[in-house]
């Protein structure tokens, strides 16, 4: 242990902890702004500063430990005297514009110049301008960007991608797409990290709103919309719900007041995911010679890009089951659009969903197959149906809870696990066991493969079939998995992969709560909700049996492959810097 | 009224004196990958200050120049601004009065020309060609790469022996270099923006001398695999010790009866002892490196032999051959080259010189080399022919010193003209052309031009020349490997082009170098024979790092190392420098300013910990 003061609070921490962390253990809050623990801690911002006694030059506190006898000042006049002037530096280049940003009120800058109570700026404001595609699903702002490195730490660091870096030198160094490309030329998976991950809003989604509120006021449309697993355990959370008030059913009632004309369930095409995917699963094991393995899930489009731009020859491995938001669109505008008996033309189908990628993914080429311009034609954002709700202000804690529209919103247990990392894998054991065997196992046989660590293994034995499963999240773990892979170091059946650390309910979407990361604790919410499921298999949900008697006939049906399932070589994903290479090397090894 | 006054200084100019210090410190300290066109615009800024403001093109001119660069910095300008900025330099460069205007301009002129791309880029992209990759400049400027900030911090806090594993990690030669490394890391260390580089070689050599032995890392499973090392010089050996440590058999042929190459037969033993030497070659050798002395490859076994029965081939044999001055005469008894005699030397076959003057031509390190070793060898009188100016000369300033402190005498301004002999064909004398020094050429060093002065002889009984090394390559283009004005051409990973298996680097690929980046590329062809191999093998070191200090660095002058006394070093080859004291290598070690932690180094780039 070490002893110290700071504040003239004597005391005692265990050797290597920060200035930081051994303030913030006894109360002591020192401001910062770039740091992020164990991801970024390079002191470039400069607010954390704080004075030692016998050094005349202020330390950080973020990424310097106590020494024994240190006697610290976080309040000095010397670091007060550097901290506001140093915030007054980064708002002098800062666009301060802030009734019209996303972050406003959920920003770590504002807040720390609100708390330093600086009203106004001495220096001379410059603004850097910035060049950006209004196109693309992530949108950077530069004058907005205090280059505080985050992004750069978490696309480095946990997800492997390299899509920033440092441009330019000198006073001109700001964040850029690396390579010197534009982002829509590069491999970005659009897992949406950085945008958590930074405290301001330079980085957000494309806000895709006002389509929707077009949409709605749009009389000659039905508006059908979805709502995915790991939206329902976040929602509330930027607009000041509980967790208890926060319920899927408030959301489905404020949905409604706004305007949609049918509120449905993505747990409902999850559990048709399960019918799709676990029989094709079975298919595949069934005919081992014809295939490679492992088979790896396909209903997040991050990693979708991730493969299709890291691995490009491992394609073939995805399973060819569209994601549950495809699949509803599908059903949405062919099956749904009979049984309501209008144009399938006329639906306006939007999906809520706490991911990027899922925008991109909707816009697809080929995601189109009912027939009726895209399945999907609209994706928001859990923080978009936020802002659409203060938008209408709809104060959602006043409303009633609200049931679903049927067929489409019902959906099991295992439908709900689909929003949280080992979901997926852990739904369609159980109805692979059901095909295999013939009976339900214990719902919660599998629950081995629960729990946020980014990369779990589990064998279980299937009738007879012993398999090996993984569940990885976090493209970081993504990569390191494929390698192991890729030596024949690692043998797998079956391998569920999420882009993001902790799965959709840590989404690149889902409201931002700056140092905090909520991944683990949404996912609880949605395994309570598994639990509290009168139905927790995907094959007993009755809406999808419905859908294969009436309509699909079964799963693997002519009519499931042209509307459930998608080729994800039928369109093209700029490949990686370092797939580049290993072509050039010829090093495709496999 | 006084009639005339003393010129005293007032307060402010005093200042500004201490501040151009700082500057021109400050410049040598400048990092690698900056903008150059920011950079550009900063020198440019300087001199407008200095403009007296007399005259149209310096006064404006300057300052529109200036305009314009910030303009292509800040994504403000369209292509056709470069003409601009080159129309207004040329102007400016033809038209100012004096050179505080001509030689600014000038300077923009060639940046516009020399980095024109990086203007481009800037306009069309609005982004910089360049980047800090590496923002520790030691590091960056080791060709080895070693974790300096890492090791200095070690022998701080007494931990000498990690230090010398630190280093390992990235040069198996910690004892060598500690003597002799031309320290590249020095060259923009940081701490000269406060005062004076960090004396980093000193503080590896007090790390070295404290450590004790300290024994190589365990091995990782042998593979099988069998590497030939051609040549057992500092990079062969370095490349065998990686390759030893990743688990292939390394076999070294060596053509001389020792390993060292130039460490052992072109460094004398007062710089290098030789045990010194020994002492990191038997560190490697423990690894398991097999070696034959005695063969020579092309004689005693040919290159095809070696390649079938080995997986791979590094080809490190050095530069050993010497370069001729091409003056008559100099075929005559008497004149010898400098690789011969450091080669006798190098096998303790001590010439003696006893009561002879010599004339030494060159002005390299190996000139250096040569006639303080001539003086340790009894030599009367020994005398450095050079024809340029001795402030030209490629040797490190201390090495001149030093070999002027022992009484060599330096002729500079003198090129051999011819070689005097008696009638017994022994030389007795050099003439010399006197030179002029006259304009300076493109690499930046003046050109010594043929003076209007007669000749000058210098009488002696030995002449010595030592103005560069070949490398015995023919053998080798015989055989299909790619030789090109005599050097083997391999590519920077080392990889022979079109002859698959076979790598090569050192001196024989880079021409007559440093010892240190013969270790780099030692190190590197480890690296890439192991991916050829099909391996992957992470070298690392596991010893960690001590977190920074915090307290203020005020300025503090910088340690050098002492030296024998002249008088007392001249009459033998014992070791000349003196390391640093315990209290010494305390304050020095304490300089550093951390880099790899402070500053950009703590975000990117500050450590590599395995490769």
């Amino acid at each position: 242990m070490v002893n110290l003061v700071i504040d003239n609070v004597n005391i005692s921490v265990p050797e290597g902890t920060t200035i930081l962390d051994a303030a913030r253990s006894v109360n002591i809050p020192v401001p910062s702004l770039c740091y992020l623990k164990e991801l970024n801690e390079i002191g470039a911002c400069r607010v954390c500063c704080v004075e030692i006694k016998g050094i005349e030059r202020l330390v950080t506190s973020c990424n310097n430990v106590v020494e024994e006898g240190m006697e610290i000042y976080t309040n000095s006049p010397k670091v007060r005297e550097a901290r506001r002037t140093n915030v007054e530096l980064i708002l002098s280049q800062h666009d301060c514009f802030c009734a019209t940003c996303s972050r406003s009120g959920n920003c770590s800058l504002q807040k720390t110049a609100n708390d330093l109570g600086i009203l106004d700026i001495p220096y001379k404001r410059e603004v850097p301008s910035n060049l950006w595609t209004k196109k693309f699903p992530l949108i950077k702002d530069g004058g907005k960007c205090i280059k505080c490195m985050r992004c750069i730490q978490v696309c480095d660091k946990v997800q492997g991608i390299n899509i920033w870096d440092v441009a330019g030198t000198g006073s001109r160094t700001t964040v850029d797409v690396t390579f010197n490309r534009k982002i829509a030329h590069s491999d970005c998976v659009l897992c949406g990290q950085c945008i958590t991950h930074c405290p301001v809003g330079a980085l957000r989604e494309r806000d895709d709103t006002q389509r929707a509120f077009s949409a709605l006021a749009d009389r000659d449309k039905i508006t059908v919309v979805q709502i995915a697993p790991a939206v329902r355990a976040a929602w509330g959370e930027s607009i000041g719900l509980s967790r208890e008030k926060a319920t899927v059913k408030r959301l489905v009632a404020a949905l409604r007041k706004m305007g949609f004309n049918y509120i449905f369930d993505t747990n409902f095409s999850a559990d048709l995911t399960i019918m799709e995917e676990g029989s094709e699963f079975i298919e595949r094991i069934k005919n081992r010679w014809k295939n490679r393995f492992p088979m790896f899930t396909s209903c997040c489009p991050g990693w979708v890009r991730f493969i299709k731009s890291q691995y490009p020859d491992m394609v073939d491995m995805l399973s060819t089951a569209k994601s549950p938001q495809q699949m509803f669109g599908a059903v949405a505008k062919s099956y749904y659009a009979q049984l309501l008996g209008v144009n399938p033309d006329k639906i306006f189908s939007v999906s809520i969903m706490p991911c990027l990628a899922k925008k991109q993914e909707a816009a697809i080429p080929v995601m189109n197959d009912a027939g009726s311009g895209q399945d999907v034609d609209l994706v928001l954002t859990t923080r978009e149906i936020d802002r659409m709700l203060r938008a209408e202000h709809i104060c959602a804690e006043e409303l009633e809870e609200e049931e679903f529209d049927t067929p489409l919103g019902i959906g099991s247990g295992a439908g709900v696990i689909f929003g949280a990392t080992g979901g997926v894998m852990e739904a369609a054991l159980r109805t692979a066991y059901y095909i295999v065997c013939g009976k339900n196992p214990d719902p919660d046989a599998f629950k081995e493969v629960r729990g946020i660590s980014g990369w779990k293994e589990a064998k279980f034995n299937l009738g007879g079939t012993e398999l090996n499963v993984a569940v990885v999240s976090g493209l970081g773990n993504t990569r390191k998995l494929i390698e192991e892979i890729r030596k024949g170091n690692k043998k797998y059946d079956f391998v569920e992969v999420m882009a993001c650390p902790g799965g959709c309910s840590g989404g690149g979407g889902q409201p931002i709560h700056d140092g905090i990361e909520l991944g683990e604790t949404r996912g609880n919410v949605l395994y309570g909700l598994d639990k509290k499921s009168n139905i927790r298999f995907s094959h007993e949900n009755p809406s999808v049996i419905a859908l294969y008697k009436d309509y699909m006939e079964k799963p693997l049906s002519e009519k499931a492959h042209r509307l459930l399932h998608t080729n994800h070589n039928a369109w093209e994903m700029p490949l990686s810097p370092k797939t580049e290479k290993f072509e050039d090397d010829n090093m495709i090894i496999f | 009224m006084s009639r005339l006054r003393t010129i005293t200084p007032n307060r402010a100019q005093s200042v500004v004196e201490g501040l151009y210090k700082d500057m021109e410190r400050r410049i040598v300290a400048s990092p690698p990958g900056l903008c150059p066109v920011d950079m550009s615009l900063s020198f440019l800024r300087l001199c407008h200050a200095q403009t007296c403001g007399k005259c149209v093109p310096c006064r404006i001119g300057l300052g529109q120049l200036a305009n314009m660069l910030t303009d292509v910095l800040d994504g403000r300008a369209d292509v056709d601004v470069i003409d601009l900025i080159e129309k207004t330099a040329r102007v400016i460069k033809n038209s100012a009065d004096c050179a505080i205007g001509y030689e600014a301009a000038d300077m923009v002129l060639k940046g516009v020309i020399g980095f024109r791309d990086d203007y481009i880029e800037h306009i069309k992209n609005n982004r910089c060609t360049l980047s800090l990759n590496n923002p520790v400049p030691c590091v960056a400027l080791c060709p080895a790469g070693v974790d300096i900030p890492g090791y200095i911090a070690l022998v701080s806090e007494g931990r000498y022996e990690d230090a010398v594993r630190l280093i390992r990690k990235d040069n198996p030669f910690p004892a060598a270099c500690g003597l002799i490394c031309e320290h590249p890391c020095e060259a923009r260390c940081r701490r000269n923006m406060i005062d004076d580089s960090v004396n980093i070689r000193g503080l590896k050599r007090f790390a070295v001398d404290h450590a004790g032995y300290v024994p190589a890392p365990p091995l990782m499973e042998c593979t099988g695999k069998k590497i030939a090392i051609i040549g057992g010089g500092p990079s062969g050996l370095s490349a065998a010790y990686y390759l030893s440590l990743m688990g292939h058999k390394a076999v070294v042929f060596e053509k001389q009866k020792n390993l060292g190459g130039m460490l052992r037969y072109g460094i004398p033993s007062y710089r290098l002892p030789r045990e010194v030497l020994d002492s990191d070659i038997n560190v490697i050798l423990s690894c398991g490196v097999d070696v034959e002395c005695g063969v020579k490859v092309g004689e005693d076994i040919s290159l095809g032999e070696i390649r079938r029965n080995f997986d791979s081939v590094y080809i490190s044999i050095g530069a050993h051959t010497d370069k001729k001055l091409g003056i008559e005469g100099e075929d005559k008894r008497g004149v010898i080259s400098a690789v011969e005699m450091l080669r006798n030397i190098g096998d303790d076959n001590m010439p003696d010189f006893k009561g002879k003057r010599i004339v030494v031509v060159g002005g390299g390190n190996v000139a250096m080399d040569v006639c303080r070793s001539a003086v340790r060898l009894g030599a009367s009188d020994v005398t450095v022919v050079y024809r340029r100016r001795k402030e030209d000369m490629t040797a490190l300033r201390e090495e001149v010193e030093g070999a002027v402190a022992e009484g060599c005498e330096i002729a500079d301004l003198q090129a051999p003209s011819r070689i005097e002999t008696d009638d017994d064909e022994n030389a007795v004398a050099l003439w010399t052309k006197p030179q002029i020094i006259g304009p300076i050429d493109s690499s930046g060093r003046p050109k010594p031009l043929n003076a209007d002065s007669p000749e000058k002889r210098f009488e002696c009984d030995l002449i010595i020349v030592a103005v560069g090394q070949g490398i015995e390559s023919e053998y080798f283009e015989g055989q299909g490997v790619p030789v090109k004005k005599g050097v083997i051409s391999a590519l920077d990973s080392s990889d022979v082009e079109n002859v698959s298996g076979v790598f090569a680097g050192g001196d024989c690929v880079t021409g007559p170098a440093t010892v240190i980046k013969a270790i780099a590329a030692g190190k590197v062809a480890a690296a890439n024979i192991d991916e050829y191999l099909g391996y992957n093998h992470i070298i690392g070191c596991d010893v960690d790092i001590p977190s920074p200090r915090l307290d203020d660095r005020p300025a503090r002058g910088r340690v050098n190392l002492k030296e024998l006394k002249a008088g007392d070093r001249k009459n033998c080859f014992e070791l000349f420098e003196e390391g640093m004291t315990y209290e010494e290598a305390c304050e020095e070690s304490k300089r550093c300013l951390r880099c790899d932690h402070f500053g950009y180094g703590v975000f990117k780039g500050g450590r590599v910990r395995t490769w």
